[in-house]
């Protein structure tokens, strides 16, 4: 009864938050620089910043993460951190020569005002930044938006700093995931290789965070978009963007920067999303379809269908990261259950409009809520108010799990207490399956543990 | 090898250069250091208090990366498991953010009912320039429980700066509580934070000894045990980095004298039982239990390593922890099995500590302070480490070079205190050292 502090009446509050479900800029920004080939992240402002976020990461992974620190100490945050920035590029560039730097700010170094795109263009003019090699930046300071928006600032930066149209296409599809599982990256390219759609793919995580053992420490591990492609994805013809919340931005800049036409899409979370991307592909693209993705799509159908009845009616409460939300949402409806709680902490009102837009088409009297106090104890109120049959979650769903006895699906991030999630796809049909799969495993497991003898079955 | 230049005498070889390292200083701008902040160390010290509330006055992410991170064990209240922040938005940064910490404070305080509530200063607080100070003591004085500023700007200096600023806040609880009925033969453990029961296991040896634990600090800590914790006769210092300065500020105050002892590793152990009973060597039967008690935990343990020991005499071992005491132990311990340690380093240690450190190594092992993974990397290549000891951040990398891998710090889910620890370090080590796991990682397609 770890949180048996928690009361049903819901209380108003305005200042504080309890069990956040989000954390800060920097954590998004490193995690994305994660995915350029050849790149260090690097953390201007304190130490202690640039550890926890490197333990997070390598927590949820269970991968090495590699990140640099502007060390700062008192005289930096009196001074300002350009010292501290200048040296920490040429030390990098001299020790452990990355491709790129892609440096991000935090709490600190924004409050004293440094202004990294400033300082970097000094690391240049000084000769601090070898030819060929390239140094990008976003501002991350944690006290505005959440770990998503840190995740966007940094692919816009990969447009801002790369992205050149040279007026010749490149006659590829960008693909702009948002914050997913490096399987789930693998999954998207894989969607578009099997559709015949030359892509580059922004942020790639795969073959980084998930990099086989070969007895060997990588400092750059083989996968991640290269700064080639980044640089080229100025010629693309259309750009994908997937979620609005960690995608937008950068596809927006591209639109100015390059002229490139985007759309936002949802994270090919289930079915109508993936139907969704699909035919976006094949649109922008100019190809058919294969036929294996209608078996494959009919496949995932005739299982759902099989299994209706555990489904039905079953009430859902869901938290985590906006741009998966919505899909999944959507495709819990789909599944005719009932996702009536949903909780983001990032701030952004189109969340609470799409959510609610689904609510109201699928006939749902639920809750929806985001951004600050949108946090995991009101999510626990409402649990208490009227209580459901399955939550889904991160990692720390784990203790209302257990305080109301409810099956726990593990999903978003961080997941520091189980594997698989940066292996298996939840994307696309193949992906959809997994859901289902998982989610009526827990519902199965669940009857089997609470059956009477008597009522123990074989067959279910 | 190419290092940071700056970084040269930061890493030493036994036997052939010469020793004078340079530590205790701030890690190279641009390096990947392993190092945590100020707020890390006051976090991981003072988090365990279990009845108390702790609330990071700050932006959201350096209250969710302390969020129930480190496995400190509670036999009762679990409100130390919680999560509160007052989440600073922009707004405040701009106007300041007291008011919302009192809000914050006394809204937490009326629905819980805490003994007593920690207030963490995060890096922007200080900047900002918020008086924490100040809101404490009108809360405290409004609600009549001592809410403490924990001053942990993580800037202001290191982890161990941490560690003295929740000496400091532990330091006010002291003194208030009853102390009439402790025993004359009585003890604080101080730098216990429980971890897997450790701090359970180790009362439990005092109490076979008839020595009276009155408080833990702060494994599996109460508010009114810290109060009464001036009653005790003697402190008992564990984690020496972190604590040494409560059991001073003690000392000074309550004239209460202390020792430094170590749970990891037979001999350490041992001592540190038999220093306590030293202390009490008034009471000769104290002596005397603690003979049995050794001898006892001795004769069932000792059997039990030789076979772990014929299959890991030789193999070799890489240490890297927080604290150089920690290391201490380690070496030992990696002897009791047959091991030798080639590569030794800690986050923090200072140069008495590397001088110990260097007096318990093998000439040829490499000393580090402060290190980065590039460099572990290297120097398990070199020296051909067949397992690595660290936390964290260095599995991942131990891993994928493929050696075997013990945690020692947050990760660790099973006690290695104490002599039933012993075992369970052999065992832990033995498996992860002998996997059939690592004949595998090299391609054979
Ligand atoms: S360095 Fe400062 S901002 Fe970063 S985790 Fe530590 S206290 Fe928080
Ligand atoms: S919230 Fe700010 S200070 Fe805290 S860890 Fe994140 S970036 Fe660092």
């Amino acid at each position: 009864m770890l949180l048996r502090h928690t009361t049903a009446d819901v209380v108003e509050r305005e200042g504080l938050t309890i069990n956040p479900v989000k954390t800060c800029q920097p954590v998004g920004a490193m995690y994305a620089a994660l995915g350029i080939h050849g790149c260090l992240p690097h953390s201007h402002g304190s130490q202690g910043c640039c550890a926890y976020h490197r333990s997070a990461l390598t927590r949820h992974y269970k991968e090495p993460v590699m990140a640099g620190t502007s060390s700062f100490t008192e005289g930096a945050s009196v001074f300002g951190g350009q010292a501290n920035l200048l040296q920490a590029v040429n030390n990098i560039f001299t020790i452990y020569d990355p491709e790129i730097i892609a440096v991000h700010s935090t709490c600190l170094s924004e409050t004293i005002g440094d202004d990294l795109n400033q300082i970097l263009i000094k690391a240049q003019e000084d000769g601090k930044v070898p030819e060929g090699k390239s140094v990008i930046s976003a501002p991350t300071p944690s006290y505005v938006g959440s770990h998503i928006t840190g995740f966007s600032a940094m692919v816009e930066a990969m447009v801002k700093y790369l992205s050149i149209n040279s007026g010749k296409s490149n006659g590829k599809v960008n693909l702009i995931p948002g914050w997913v599982e490096p399987c789930d990256m693998r999954q998207i390219k894989s969607i578009a290789k099997r559709m015949g759609v030359e892509n580059i793919l922004f942020p790639d995580t795969s073959d980084v965070l998930d990099a086989p053992l070969i007895g060997k420490h990588q400092m750059y591990p083989d996968g991640g978009v290269t700064k080639e492609e980044l640089v080229s994805a100025g010629d693309s013809i259309f750009t994908i963007a997937m979620g609005s919340f960690a995608s937008e931005q950068a596809a927006k800049l591209l639109n100015k920067k390059c002229n490139v036409d985007y759309e936002v899409l949802d994270i090919p979370v289930g079915i109508k999303a993936t139907d969704r991307f699909i035919m976006k592909l094949s649109q922008t693209a100019g190809v058919e379809v294969p036929s294996d993705f209608k078996s494959e799509r009919g496949r995932l159908v005739d299982v759902i269908t099989d299994q209706e009845q555990y489904l039905h009616g079953k009430r859902v409460a869901i938290f985590g990261d906006p741009d998966q939300l919505i899909p999944l949402t959507e495709f819990l409806l789909d599944l005719n259950m009932e996702p009536v709680y949903v909780v983001s902490g990032t701030p952004g009102k189109y969340f609470e409009k799409r959510i609610k837009e689904l609510f109201e088409q699928y006939g749902i009297d639920g809750k929806v809520k985001n951004g600050p106090q949108a946090d995991m104890f009101l999510l626990h109120q409402w649990i208490k108010e009227q209580g459901v049959d399955l939550l889904i979650g991160n990692t720390y769903g784990k203790y209302i799990a257990r305080d109301e006895d409810l099956p726990f699906l593990r999903y978003g991030f961080p997941i520091y207490d189980r594997v698989g999630h940066s292996y298996f796809t939840t994307l696309g049909y193949e992906g959809g399956l997994r859901i289902v799969e998982k989610i009526l495993g827990l519902f199965h497991d669940r009857q089997d543990r609470d059956a009477p003898e008597e009522r123990f079955e074989l067959v279910m | 090898m190419d290092y940071i230049a700056a970084r040269q005498g930061q890493i030493l070889v036994k036997g052939k250069d010469n020793f004078n390292i340079s530590c205790e200083k701030k890690s190279e701008a641009g390096s990947v250091s392993q190092r945590a902040c100020v707020f890390c160390g006051s976090r991981v010290v003072l988090y365990p208090v279990a009845d108390a509330l702790h609330l990071v006055h700050g932006p959201i992410g350096c209250a969710v990366y302390t969020w129930d991170i480190r496995g400190a064990l509670s036999s009762g209240p679990e409100l130390h498991r919680n999560s509160f922040s007052t989440d600073l938005r922009e707004k405040q940064v701009i106007y300041g953010g007291e008011k919302k910490l009192y809000e914050s404070l006394i809204e937490l305080i009326d629905r819980h009912e805490p003994k007593a509530a920690f207030v963490y200063s995060t890096c922007i607080i200080g900047i900002i320039g918020d008086d924490v100070n100040a809101v404490c003591k009108k809360v405290s004085q409004e609600k009549g429980i001592p809410v403490l500023p924990v001053h942990s700007e993580g800037f202001k200096g290191t982890k161990k700066d941490g560690y003295k600023a929740a000496c400091e806040a532990l330091f006010s609880l002291i003194g208030h509580g009853n102390i009439d009925n402790v025993s004359p033969v009585s003890i604080n453990i101080l730098g216990e934070f429980n971890l897997a029961g450790e701090a359970w296991m180790i009362q439990e040896y005092y109490k076979r000894m008839g020595v009276e634990v009155v408080a833990v600090m702060t494994g599996d800590g109460r508010v009114e045990r810290i109060a009464r914790s001036h009653g005790a006769v003697l402190n008992v210092v564990q984690c020496s980095g972190s604590m040494t300065y409560l059991a001073e500020l003690m000392k000074e105050k309550y004239g209460i004298p202390y020792i430094r002892v170590s749970y990891f590793g037979i001999e350490d152990m041992a001592e540190a039982l038999y220093d306590v009973a030293e202390h009490f060597s008034d009471y000769p039967e104290i002596r005397q239990k603690t003979e049995e008690l050794v001898a006892d935990e001795l004769s069932e343990l000792l059997p039990q390593l030789t076979a772990f020991r014929n299959d890991l005499e030789g193999k070799k071992a890489a240490i890297y922890v927080g604290g150089a005491f920690k290391a201490f132990s380690l070496i030992k311990a990696l002897k009791h099995l047959g091991m030798t340690v080639v590569i030794a380093g800690s986050q923090t240690g200072n140069k008495k500590d590397y001088e110990m450190l260097q007096d318990l190594c093998e000439p040829g092992t490499i000393i580090v302070d402060d290190s980065n993974p590039l460099e572990l990397s290297k120097f398990v290549k070199e020296t051909g480490a067949d397992l690595f000891i660290g936390g964290v951040k260095e599995r991942p990398i131990a891993m994928k070079m493929g050696l075997g891998f013990v945690d020692h710090n947050h990760e660790r889910k099973i006690a290695l205190a104490g002599f039933k620890g012993m075992y369970n370090f052999a065992v832990e080590v033995h498996a992860s050292v002998m996997s059939p796991i690592w004949n595998l990682r090299k391609e054979v397609l």
